[in-house]
């Protein structure tokens, strides 16, 4: 019965292994080769935590798509109908900004605990951590982007056109977008080993976060002016999420002035008017910094990671 | 020879809170309080391990053996120091491997097997073995939170050992899982070191070290105390134990018996198998003392022939000069050189008052024709 399994496969000779190095502090470049030699494990990772979420749950990944739709349907209720803020087709507005958040908030969610969650794992086994806040990441972008299919299926109904030749920037904005989203769940995931109520801080300031970019309320109609006045423009700006969001807006969305639908039907600056290029070159610059975020976040991630082990 | 895995000068220390302010209010209010101390648990550590050996690294709690096997295992990073690692590892650290529950042993196997960093493929090709290995063929499908602990073990040793790993680091792992499931590991480890692969065994069985290893490093206070073959190493260890207990002594006992010499009445420690055997051994105590006598006679290879009874022989030791009279009625043993160590234990037979490692050796001279250990006195007769 036991049988052999190398025994038949001759074995490659030691002298041609590869020699893998550890030392106190990997560098940044052999961190992002462990990081990229290691695709399989991610994707495994991936499925297996979002398996793991919706195992013996009889709706299973439907589940991912309720909460968002629960919470578009409120907004709809509360900002468009209650409040009624005037703004045509809300629905759209608010779900091409509500898939953008929702990846953001999903990843940090679920990656600020991972590394504490899983502590059994990362005593054992020896592999990237910050691989495990990237699943989570990666968990999310996967729902994003069943949230984009059906966001796209709504247009389709409504038959609402998108901007299509604004479409070529939004793989810039989702670039920049999935790697600020990981190098805050990386760093998060780190200093919650730390501090364990890093965890709680984040949910909180996530809802603050919220609503410091422009999904439920628009950016040109509602801050922008008083922003202006009081010099906070580029504040403003320095949430990432919040270019990202009017750039998934201009896309989906796609007016940039409508005719309120309450009386007296002023007209309503929704979105800013700026041309294909101004939106590519910011976003643009965005990806860039975020590049450097990326690589400063696996960099504070390595110096944390050392004491994991003591820590949990 | 090829070196496997090179460790050099690693050193890991620790930071220990006196006083663990674990969230954020708590380090705000007292950021100065509670102090921390810095603890060596591994200091300049520094040893190669070549392709084809098998090495055990013992010590007793506390000694860094663990810490030195998670640095090995990439599960720590030391703080100073580098760890070179030629071929693919894979490890057994404690029980279950941090399997996912809510995931089923097959989930599981593909999971761990990439955590490993072994390609979907290659665990798909060998997914079999690994069922097979841990016998839980009917169980496969089922989610491991249902596992017994037993279960987890087999599974997780299943995995390390059929993922073909130039490197198998195995911590303590073989006192679990049932005698059957334990030889076979055995049967595997044993089968890895003819295919001259690379194990390292970290235990504090002597006899598992003695059984498996061609070479022991001893590990002590997070020093490496000794690196050498098997039986030199473990009676440094030995040694050290017996040291450490000095020191932890309190009572004084310990230093106040010592084993002077083992003689024989003619002063040759030749024997013809099969005849008896009388030695004498010298003790000097300071105090009187009760304690037990231990007899230990080893091969060469370090196989223990025979312990005198588990628990030893009552001896009352006077203050001054004892002597202890032993008599080996008959010496079954065939051909060859074998180690003897006596010792004073105490009454309850767990802590060692005096010990002498090797302290004798005799040899033996046969001239039968069985072959082995022992003389069974085997006749055999067509009927």
């Amino acid at each position: 019965m036991d049988n052999a399994t190398s025994a038949g496969v001759p074995r490659r000779p030691i002298e041609d292994a590869s020699v893998r190095v550890m030392s106190a502090r990997p560098n940044l470049l052999t961190r992002l080769r462990n990081l990229a030699s290691r695709r399989e494990l991610l994707s495994s990772l991936i499925t297996s935590d979002i398996r793991i979420k919706y195992k013996s749950s009889v709706l299973g990944i439907f589940w991912s798509m309720l909460s968002p739709a629960l919470t578009l349907g409120i907004y709809y209720l509360v900002f468009s109908e209650f409040l009624k803020n005037g703004i045509p087709n809300f629905f759209i507005y608010l779900f091409s900004g509500l898939v953008v958040w929702n990846l953001f908030q999903t990843a940090i969610n679920t990656a600020t605990g991972v590394i504490v969650d899983r502590a059994s794992l990362v005593k054992k086994v020896s592999f990237p951590r910050e691989i495990l806040a990237l699943a989570n990441v990666g968990a999310a972008v996967v729902y994003f982007c069943i949230q984009l299919g059906v966001l796209a299926l709504v247009l389709l109904i409504v038959g609402h056109q998108p901007a299509w030749n604004y479409m070529w920037i939004l793989p810039i904005s989702f670039a920049a977008l999935y790697l600020f989203t990981a190098s805050v769940a990386m760093v998060m995931s780190a200093l919650n080993v730390y501090l364990r109520d890093v965890k709680h801080l984040m949910e909180v300031l996530l809802m603050l976060w919220f609503y410091l970019t422009p999904i439920v309320y628009s950016y040109e109609n509602t801050v922008s002016a008083r922003l202006h006045l009081h010099g906070l423009t580029l504040l403003y700006f320095l949430n990432p999420i919040t270019l990202i969001v009017l750039t998934f807006q201009r896309v989906f969305y796609v007016a940039v002035t409508v005719a309120s639908t309450v009386p007296p039907h002023p007209t309503l600056q929704i979105l800013p008017t700026w041309s294909i290029s101004m939106f590519f070159f910011l976003n643009l610059a965005l990806l860039g910094i975020m590049i450097v975020l990326f690589l400063v976040s696996l960099t504070i991630f390595g110096r944390l990671e050392g004491n994991f082990e003591s820590e949990l | 020879m090829t070196t496997v895995i090179e460790v050099s000068n690693i050193s890991k220390q620790f930071k220990i809170h006196h006083e663990r302010h674990k969230s954020l209010k708590e380090r705000l209010l007292h950021p100065k309080s509670g102090s921390t101390e810095l603890f060596s648990a591994l200091v300049d550590i520094d040893f190669k391990i070549s392709d084809n050996e098998t090495v055990g690294i013992v010590g007793h709690n506390g000694s860094g053996k663990s810490t030195l096997l998670k640095c090995i295992c990439g599960v720590l990073q030391p703080t100073t120091g580098e760890i070179r690692l030629r071929g693919s590892l894979a490890a057994l650290l404690e029980l279950g491997a941090g399997f996912q529950h809510e995931l089923s042993g097959r989930e599981n196997v593909h999971l761990y097997g990439a955590m490993l960093g072994f390609s979907r493929k290659m665990i798909d090709g060998i997914f079999d073995d690994v069922v097979d290995f841990s016998e839980l063929e009917q169980f496969i499908d089922t989610q491991v939170k249902f596992y017994s602990s037993g279960m987890y073990v087999r599974l997780a040793f299943a995995v390390a050992v059929n993922v073909d790993p130039d490197i198998l680091v195995v911590d303590e792992v073989l006192a679990v899982g049932d005698e059957r499931f334990q030889a076979k590991c055995l049967d595997r480890i044993r089968r890895f070191q003819e295919e001259g692969r690379s194990i390292l065994l970290v235990t504090h069985q002597a006899d598992q070290v003695r059984s498996v290893c061609d070479r022991a490093l001893v590990l002590d206070g997070g020093h490496l105390i000794a690196d050498g073959p098997v039986v030199e190493s473990l009676r440094i260890f030995r040694e050290h134990l017996l040291d450490d207990a000095i020191e932890h002594d309190r009572a004084g006992v310990q230093s106040s018996v010592t084993i002077d010499a083992i003689t024989t009445p003619s002063g040759s420690f030749d024997v013809r198998s099969g005849a008896g055997m009388h030695f004498d051994v010298d003790i000097t105590s300071l105090t009187a003392y009760s304690g037990n006598f231990v007899l230990e006679i080893f091969t060469r290879s370090g196989l223990l022939v025979s312990r005198s009874d588990a628990q030893g022989s009552p001896v009352n030791l006077r203050p001054g000069h004892n002597r202890v009279a032993v008599d080996l009625a008959q010496i079954p043993l065939l051909d060859g050189i074998y180690d003897i160590n006596v010792g004073i234990v105490d009454s309850h037979g767990n802590t060692v008052i005096a010990w002498r490692e090797q302290g004798a050796t005799i040899q033996v001279i046969y001239d039968g024709r069985e072959g082995g250990l022992v003389e069974l006195g085997a006749s055999i007769q067509q009927q």
